[in-house]
This record gives structure tokens, C-alpha cells and sequence, in this order.
């Protein structure tokens, strides 16, 4: 008996996993892919930070043997070797601690700019969305007009005339990039607003500040989450590509497009490992984040929940039974 | 369908509007610095020993005269075709842009078959074939080439093969009406790589929504009549699935447009988005805005034409 209730509350507590806990088990379990990503995201993330430790006082103890902008010019454009394990550029600085420092540029760049993106968009879109009528269509018409043009090319346009930079990368991609996300923001908020429970909060007198933060919150937070994950590879490769073009984060600071297009370009026959390496650092980052990102939508999103893997799984088991009866019909 | 598409036209006003508010106020949000600038290049370039006003750009800009006037007279501009003068080679700005667009509209269009040819397929076997080796390399295959920036695979393209082999791609544009063939294989390189990254995306939507479609209940009836596999598939399955596929296919030009910026500055190919980079690089803001209202104004229309066709497709839509 005691043991019969023993094994409920055990089954009850296994239940009551925190959320979180929850998710992190279903990675590992159903998503093998996305915790490879995640680890990746994790490293990227590591290495960007230990870069250097300069924030903590300390800016010789670090991961990166040089400093991103150590001039050396005794060693310019040396192949890789044990002391330039990446080989160096024509100003005889460091490859391989340049790649590091470009994670914790691509990092910065790809979480401020899709927090910006999630922050703003969500604002909007809910704003939009929840107040409806005449608000909402002048909103929608800005949407439409932003949607209107090529991204890069409205992006590099703003990036010319405001001037180049981290600071301004990050912005432009954030305050452009979250456009797109207002059109999902809103719809998910137009889909909540219809439900009864919405109606008898606002029966009760609920105000729309305590309606917003208690009601409509709360159920985009899976989605703001799942936006935040997958925005983050887009404004990577976005910096990148707009560094890449000389729109980006200017030299002497090293980001992986910027140092593709300044060194590795303009050598890139002398000292072909100059525009090898930052590229695949930025290909496995995006990689990474990438499958990072889709499964926590898998995971999260509300219409996929209950797993798409166990959804395929069964229906293996159906194809199997259909190609039976086809092949019994021809 | 005809108040469907009356109501959309009239949505398309506010929009334009819109549209021309942002591209004037982002030419106007350049800061004063940098008129003085323009105003010291300027002078120099018209190697008149000393340097031109800021009084004298502003009013070739037509920063003179307040705020509104500006907008109208520009917009007027607009509407009768002219886009303005270039300050860097003092000609009308939309005939240059119009010259630059066939190298971008090969560049897009190479782009966009390669694209589907690669997309479709792969897509197609990947729904029916789900959980199969094929299926693997398929969603593998995708997902790499989603990951790998065409800049960089387009720069490994210049590198590699000119060290191993001595092949380096040719530098001066070949016109397709003088030599076909070195034409195309001039463009066939960026062409794929373009193709390969938007060939990702549609590629795992075809598959998705070839597996919703699969499970609806008329596909099992049409396998209980016995049908053979190739009519379901093509017939009953891909025509429904394609109807998101398609909307997102459109979607993804403004982005190949982007993508062409970057393919032509690699492989060297004078098209409009070359145009684009050596415009802003030299402060040549009418070309700049010019190219951006020409933009944004194909990408309308292009929104436009796909939600009608998808109103079209899909009668819920249209009574809304």
C-alpha cells in the first residue's frame, strides 16, 4: 500500500519538473541535433567570454595566446606553425587569437540584436495586436512598407549613412530584423485575445496594463523564446555579411566576415588560411545555433507540442502499413 | 475575388507612402558632417582648387527649401521618372540603374532555377521517403548549406581552385548576346551558390507540408482506390503542399536580391548591386535612394502578387 503510494508521489514529482528541467530532458532525449547545437552555442559562448579577461582585470590571462590587434611584424603572413597554430595576416597578428576574439564579436553582436528584436517586436506586435482598429492598421501599413524592401540593401543603406560600428550593427539589426517579427508577435496575440478566458478577465474589470502583463504575456513567452533562438543566426550571419561587404564592425576589430573580406581577400593567394578559418568558425556557429534554435521551437511551440519525433514516429508505423497496401493493390 | 482584390490595391497606397517617408527621411537623416564632407570631396573632384560650399551640396541635394517641398518635389520627381541626378557622374540616375539590372536579373534568375531544380526534388523524396537514408543526406544536405555563408563558399571558390588547378573565374563581365556559352559558365558559380542557400529553406518546407498533407484523410482515400503511388503524390499531395511552398519561393527573391549584392562583389559581375556598393561607398545618395525605391517597390508588388494568387488558390482567404 505504502509502496503503491510511494510510487504515485514519485510519478507525481517526476510530473512536477520544473519547465525548464523539463525542456533540458526533452532536448537530450528527443533532439540529439539540437543539444550538439546547443553545446556549440555554449562554447562559442564560452570562448567569447575567456577570450580575454580584461572585464575581470586580468587581460593577460585568457584563451587567446595574442591580442586581437597585436602588430608583429617580424611574423607577417606566416603559414600555421606551433607558435601561429592559424597562421598570421600581413600585419603579423595572431590568426588563431583573432578567430576567438570574432566569437565574442559574432556573440555580442548575435544576442544584443535578437534581444532587440524580441524586445521590439513584441512591443509593437502586441500593442498592435491587442488594441486592434485604427492602430493596428496604421502599425500594419509600416509593417508592409519595412517588408517592402530587400533587407541587406535597406540594412547597408541605413549602416552608410549612420556610420559603422558595433553599436550601430547591433541596432540596425535589431530595430530592422524585429520588423518581420511583428507580423508573428501580433498574430499570436490577435489568437489569444479571442479566448473566453480573456473575456472574463476583461468581465472583471481587469485593466489592459494587468490584462498585457497576466494574460497576454505569459502565453507569447514560448514563442518570444522560440523567436530569440531562431533571429540569432540571421544577425550573425547578418554582422557578418554586412562586415563582410565594409558595412559592418570596422577593422581593426575582428569579426569573422570583416577579416574574410579585409585580409583574407586581398590575400587570399598568398595566404589562403586568412579566408579559410574565420569561415568555418562562422559556419559552425551558425550551424550550431541553427539546430539550437529549431529545436526549441520543436520543443516549444505550442502547435508541435507533444513532439514532432513522436508524431513521425507513429506515422512510420502508418507509411509502413500504406506501402503494404499498395503494394498488395498493384 | 474582384473586392478582395480592390481592397488589397487600396492597402497598397498607404504602403507606397510609407515606403517613400522612409528612403526620403533616411537621405535626410545623413548628418551634417557628413554634407561637409560630401562638400570638401566635391570639391576636390571638381578640381576647382578650393572647396564647394555646404550651401552648394544642400541645394544639389535639395536640402534648401523646407522639409515638405522637398518630399513633394521629390515624389513628383518619382512620378514622372526621375529619379534624380547623380552627383558623382552628374547623369540621370535611372537610366544607369536600368542598364545594371539585366547582369542582376541573370544572376537571379540562374539563381532561382538552380534553386528549385535542387529544392523540389530532394524536398519531394524526403516527405515520401521520411526517415530514409535518402531523406538523411537530404535534410543533412540542407541544413549545411543553410549554414554556410555563400560569401565565404564564393571566396573559397576564388581561392582554391586557382592554387590547386590555376582556374580563377574571368573578371570582365561577358554579355550574353556576344558569347552564350562563356556567358553562362561566367554566371553558372554564383548563380549555384545562390541557388543552393534559398534551395535550404523551401526544401524543408516542401517536406513539411508534404507531410501534413500526406496524413489528411483524402490521401488515404485515394490510396484505397488503389491509386497508383506516383498520381497521389504528384497529384493530390504536391499541389496542396505547394501552395505554402510557393508563397515562401516569392518571399525569398527580396533576399536573393540581397544576395546577388554579395555574389557580385566577389565574382566581380557589374550589376545593380555593384551599382549599390560603389553608389554609398562614394555618397552617391540619389543612386542610393533611387535603388532603394525601385526595391521596395518590386517587393510590394511581388507581396501583392502572391497574396493574390494565394487568395486565388485558396478561396478561405478571399472571404475573410
Amino acid at each position: 500500500m505504502s509502496e503503491a503510494l510511494n510510487g504515485m508521489a514519485e510519478a507525481k514529482a517526476a510530473k512536477r519538473r520544473s519547465p525548464l528541467a523539463d525542456f533540458f530532458i526533452r532536448l537530450v532525449k528527443e533532439k540529439r541535433l539540437g543539444t550538439l547545437g546547443g553545446i556549440i552555442v555554449l562554447i562559442m559562448l564560452l570562448t567569447g567570454i575567456f577570450a580575454d579577461l580584461t572585464w575581470l582585470g586580468m587581460p593577460d590571462v585568457g584563451l587567446a595566446p595574442y591580442g586581437y590587434n597585436e602588430h608583429n611584424l617580424k611574423d607577417r603572413m606566416d603559414a600555421p606553425s606551433a607558435k601561429h597554430l592559424l597562421g598570421t595576416d600581413s600585419l603579423g597578428r595572431d590568426l588563431f587569437s583573432r578567430v576567438i576574439y570574432g566569437a565574442r564579436i559574432s556573440m555580442i553582436v548575435g544576442i544584443c540584436a535578437s534581444a532587440i528584436n524580441v524586445v521590439f517586436s513584441s512591443i509593437i506586435g502586441v500593442t498592435s495586436g491587442y488594441l486592434g482598429g485604427r492602430v493596428d492598421m496604421v502599425v500594419q501599413r509600416f509593417v508592409d512598407a519595412a517588408l517592402s524592401f530587400p533587407m541587406l540593401i535597406i540594412v547597408i543603406t541605413l549602416m552608410g549613412i549612420i556610420g559603422t560600428g558595433i553599436f550601430q550593427t547591433v541596432i540596425v539589426l535589431g530595430i530592422w530584423g524585429g520588423i518581420g517579427w511583428i507580423r508573428v508577435a501580433r498574430a499570436a496575440v490577435i489568437s489569444i485575445r479571442e479566448n473566453v478566458y480573456v473575456e472574463a478577465a476583461k468581465s472583471i474589470g481587469c485593466t489592459t496594463g494587468e490584462m498585457l502583463r497576466r494574460h497576454i504575456l505569459p502565453n507569447i513567452a514560448p514563442l518570444l523564446i522560440i523567436m530569440f533562438s531562431i533571429s540569432m543566426s540571421g544577425n550573425i550571419l547578418g554582422e557578418a555579411s554586412l562586415s563582410f561587404l565594409g558595412f559592418g564592425i570596422p577593422p581593426p576589430f575582428p569579426s569573422w566576415g570583416g577579416m574574410l573580406s579585409s585580409e583574407g581577400r586581398r590575400y587570399m593567394y598568398e595566404a589562403p588560411w586568412l579566408a579559410l578559418w574565420p569561415g568555418v568558425a562562422l559556419s559552425v556557429a551558425v550551424y550550431g545555433i541553427n539546430m539550437w534554435g529549431d529545436a526549441v521551437r520543436d520543443l516549444l511551440d505550442p502547435r508541435l507540442r507533444g513532439g514532432v519525433g513522436r508524431y513521425g514516429r507513429a506515422t512510420k508505423k502508418i507509411r509502413e502499413k500504406i506501402s503494404q497496401k499498395g503494394q498488395a493493390g498493384a | 475575388m474582384r473586392n478582395y482584390v480592390i481592397r488589397r490595391l487600396a492597402l497598397m497606397v498607404p504602403t507606397l507612402f510609407v515606403i517613400t517617408i522612409v528612403v526620403f527621411l533616411s537621405i535626410r537623416l545623413i548628418p551634417g558632417s557628413a554634407v561637409e564632407m560630401m562638400a570638401i570631396e566635391m570639391g576636390s573632384r571638381e578640381s576647382t582648387g578650393g572647396q564647394m560650399d555646404v550651401a552648394a551640396v544642400e541645394k544639389m541635394l535639395g536640402m534648401d527649401v523646407p522639409l515638405h517641398i522637398q518630399y513633394l518635389r521629390w515624389v513628383g520627381g518619382l512620378v514622372r521618372g526621375d529619379f534624380g541626378t547623380s552627383l558623382w557622374l552628374k547623369r540621370p540616375v535611372l537610366p544607369q540603374i536600368v542598364a545594371r539590372l539585366p547582369v542582376t536579373f541573370e544572376l537571379g534568375l540562374l539563381a532561382f532555377i538552380i534553386s528549385q531544380c535542387i529544392a523540389l526534388p530532394i524536398g519531394l523524396f524526403s516527405a515520401i521517403r521520411q526517415d530514409s537514408v535518402g531523406d538523411f543526406f537530404g535534410r543533412s544536405f540542407a541544413i549545411i548549406s543553410l549554414s554556410i555563408p555563400g560569401f565565404w563558399l564564393g571566396t573559397m571558390i576564388m581561392v582554391f581552385p586557382a592554387i590547386w588547378w590555376g582556374w580563377a573565374p574571368p573578371l570582365n563581365l561577358i554579355r550574353f548576346t556576344e558569347d552564350t556559352m562563356g556567358n553562362l559558365r561566367q554566371f553558372i558559380i554564383p548563380g549555384a551558390l545562390m541557388g543552393m542557400a534559398m534551395s535550404a529553406t523551401t526544401m524543408r518546407m516542401l517536406r513539411t507540408t508534404m507531410l501534413e498533407v500526406l496524413r489528411q484523410d483524402y490521401i488515404r482515400t485515394a490510396w484505397a482506390k488503389g491509386m497508383r503511388e506516383r498520381v497521389i503524390v504528384i497529384r493530390h499531395a504536391m499541389r496542396n503542399a505547394m501552395i505554402p511552398v510557393i508563397t515562401m519561393i516569392a518571399g525569398q527573391i527580396p533576399i536573393m536580391i540581397g544576395g546577388s549584392v554579395i555574389m557580385e562583389q566577389i565574382f566581380a559581375l557589374p550589376g545593380m548591386g555593384r551599382l549599390f556598393l560603389d553608389s554609398i561607398n562614394r555618397r552617391d545618395y540619389p543612386f542610393v535612394s533611387g535603388i532603394n525605391i525601385l526595391l521596395a517597390s518590386f517587393g510590394l508588388v511581388l507581396i501583392l502578387l502572391v497574396d493574390l494568387s494565394y487568395a486565388y488558390l485558396d478561396p478561405r482567404i478571399r472571404y475573410k
